[in-house]
């Protein structure tokens, strides 16, 4: 059985690398093959490491608060790679100024992300979604360890 | 040496010949267009008052008539493959009837043959990318009663099998290289040239348009693809004729506006990201609703009835009835081919010209955004940057023959624009196609580039220059 794969990185100029680290390491202890391109990466860069190692998710994080602008337009170029159902997460810093949360959660969910986090979750609390929405979509069993 | 050189447009077809040993005019003709008979009708009428021209070394045309030529193109996400592939389209000299995105449905591949388009263009997906929504496409046509010919310029790893679907449904499939072989990537050069070749060897036929081959060595290229030539050839030079640089032709007919930009677009301060499916070099816009004749009506509309009426006030120096103005816009749409007889019509044509340049130019150039961040302030670029443009060329009837050029090519420059993020010429020279001549030298570039490069050189002149009456 296929290990569930995960696209990892910090998106745009962003250089905050701690926390991308600190998600590595929980994808990884939750037995899960990682993919991490590590900070400063494009939107390309996600879309062409997913397309070559088949990944399942990509985890995009976005700490410095450009992540609207930087996340736009994701969706769509899954969908002309021929990802187009690939689970796509967000995290961070997304919140920008003075919107609340669910504002924010919905504004992603619009861009075509499947789950959208508010500063400060666990990385425990994204990997039982991943579980979930893969179950869900049923292409493949969840076999963390 | 002579150039006979011809344009048949859907109203007028123009003629001119060319002295090519002491680069000159010698002698421009028009008439009418009979495409629905016999276009040679209208050509030997136009040719009536020239002695000697069937012994022109060159006798070369190109057309828009009988509807141009029109396209659809399809692709997957709207800004994405179909975006790329409506601007192949557009940079072969097509006209767009209509762009679609995603999986076609059974009522779009009615809208499809109810337009009637010359060439489909079928894109979608990158190379090894999204497979499932070109085929769908390629199923739905084929299995359609369409018989326009298909060009197929999407994801590699389906094309032969996309080719195949067409086969087997009995219709024409022409493959040639991605539109967008990577994400955000242009390649729309081979798509273009496919079309130029189904052009000359399907869509002259099917029109009718062959028949002027009896008198002329051929019917060449879509007239707005001779502009785009004429202007490309224009801005890089030929050998010891030096370019001009980056340059804007802005083409304003009776049906349509078309901006042409031979530029990079990069943008030009620092601190700026661009955004986006990368632009080409060569880049042709048209808007369908901007135009003198046919399209007075939305012109008018995008404009603002109010808005132009009080522009003319002010062009006038006093008060007039607003009918005289609403009476001229019917008249000019109902007879298109209607010059404008007195001091009001001619400038209130100047004002539609203007509010043309200005709105096309508008929707031709890139924008600056401004987006805050926890960073500060930061820019985003998407589209042309096109502010550092040092020349920009007016042509078409209106602008050709009015006495106020400079007043009507003074709508594309910055600081007339609707908004100030519009990155449009800041402080270009304004130039006149003084003779009506790029289409017909986008024509001569084909065989004499070098000549054809001296001809706009001695022909397009500073719109400042030029006044219409005395020429
Ligand atoms: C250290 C730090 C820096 C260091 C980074 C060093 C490095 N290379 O990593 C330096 C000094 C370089 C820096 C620079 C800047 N920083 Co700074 N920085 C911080 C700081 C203090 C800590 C970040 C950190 O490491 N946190 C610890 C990790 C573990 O947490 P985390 O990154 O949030 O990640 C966790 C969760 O968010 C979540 N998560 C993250 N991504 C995702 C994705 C998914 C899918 C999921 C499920 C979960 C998830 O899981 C992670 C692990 O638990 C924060 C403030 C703070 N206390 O958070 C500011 C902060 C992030 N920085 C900020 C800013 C503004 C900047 C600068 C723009 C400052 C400037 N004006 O120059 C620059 C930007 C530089 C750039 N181009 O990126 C702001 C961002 C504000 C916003 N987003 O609205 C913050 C919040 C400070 C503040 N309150 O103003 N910074």
């Amino acid at each position: 059985m296929d290990k569930t794969t995960v696209v990892l990185g910090v998106i745009g100029a962003d250089v905050h690398a701690v926390g991308n680290r600190i998600l590595e390491y929980s994808l990884k202890q939750a037995g899960l093959n990682v993919i991490n391109i590590g900070v400063m990466s494009s939107q390309n860069d996600f879309i062409n490491a997913a397309l070559e190692t088949g990944a399942d998710a990509i985890w995009v994080s976005s700490l410095y608060g450009h992540g609207e602008m930087d996340c736009r337009g994701l969706r769509e170029k899954c969908l002309e790679a021929g990802i187009g159902d690939i689970l796509l997460y967000a995290g961070g810093n997304l919140v920008i100024g003075k919107r609340d949360w669910p504002y924010v959660e919905e504004l992603f969910r619009g861009m075509g992300y499947d789950r959208a986090y508010p500063p400060g979750t666990l990385p425990e609390t994204a990997i039982i979604d991943l579980e979930k929405d893969i179950y869900k979509k049923g292409d493949k069993n969840w076999r963390p360890c | 040496m002579e150039a006979l050189l011809i344009d048949i447009g859907s109203t007028y077809t123009k003629a001119v010949m060319l002295d090519l040993k002491k680069v000159r005019i010698i002698k421009q003709g028009q008439a009418y267009t009979t495409v629905k008979d016999d276009v040679n009708r209208g050509l030997k009428k136009a040719l009536a008052d020239f002695t000697g021209w069937e012994k022109a070394e060159y006798k070369l045309a190109c057309s828009s008539a009988a509807g141009g030529l029109k396209m659809i193109a399809v692709g997957l996400v709207p800004d994405l493959t179909a975006e790329a592939a409506r601007r192949a389209a557009l940079g072969a000299g097509s006209k767009m009837l209509k762009t679609f995105s995603f999986e076609l449905t059974a009522i779009d591949i009615e809208e499809i043959s109810s337009l009637e388009p010359d060439i489909l263009l079928l894109a979608g997906g990158t190379d090894g990318g999204n497979r499932d929504v070109i085929v769908h496409n390629a199923r739905m046509i084929a299995g359609s009663c369409l018989h326009t010919p298909v060009i197929i310029a999407g994801n590699r790893a389906v094309a032969g099998k996309v080719q195949d679907i067409f086969k087997q449904g009995g219709k024409e499939g022409y493959l040639t290289e991605n539109v967008m072989p990577r994400l955000e990537e242009l390649n729309i050069e081979p798509a273009r040239e496919k079309i130029r070749e189904l052009f000359l060897e399907k869509i002259i036929e099917a029109k009718g348009l062959d028949r002027v081959n009896s008198i002329l060595d051929g019917l060449v290229m879509p007239t707005p693809a001779a502009v785009l030539r004429a202007a490309s050839l224009l801005a890089s030079g030929y050998k010891d004729e030096r370019g001009l640089g980056e340059l804007v032709v802005i083409d304003i007919g009776g049906a349509t506006t078309d901006v042409h930009s031979i530029a990079s677009g990069k943008p030009t301060r620092d601190g700026v990201s661009w955004r986006g499916l990368e632009e080409p070099f060569k880049k042709r816009t048209v808007e369908g609703d901007l135009g003198m004749r046919y399209s007075a009506p939305s012109l008018v509309e995008a404009i603002g009835f109010n808005s132009l009426f009080t522009q003319l006030e002010q062009a006038l120096k006093s008060g007039l009835s607003r009918e005289i103005l609403q009476d001229y816009i019917d008249l000019i749409k109902a007879e298109v081919d209607h010059l404008a007889a007195n001091k009001i019509e001619v400038i209130i044509d100047r004002l539609l010209a203007r509010n043309a340049v200005n709105l096309s130019t508008a929707r031709h150039v890139g924008v600056l955004k401004t987006i805050y961040t926890p960073l500060g302030v930061s820019l985003i670029q998407e589209g042309k940057d096109l502010t550092g443009v040092k020349n920009i060329i007016g042509t078409g009837g209106v602008i050709v023959y009015n006495d106020n050029p400079k007043f009507i090519m003074s709508g594309a420059l910055y600081e007339n624009q609707p908004q100030s993020d519009l990155l449009a010429p800041v402080e270009p020279e304004l130039l006149l196609d003084s003779k009506y001549l790029l289409a017909p030298l986008g024509l001569l570039a084909e065989v004499e580039p070098l000549l054809a490069v001296k001809f706009m050189k001695k022909y397009i002149l500073k719109a400042g220059d030029v006044c219409g009456n005395d020429r």
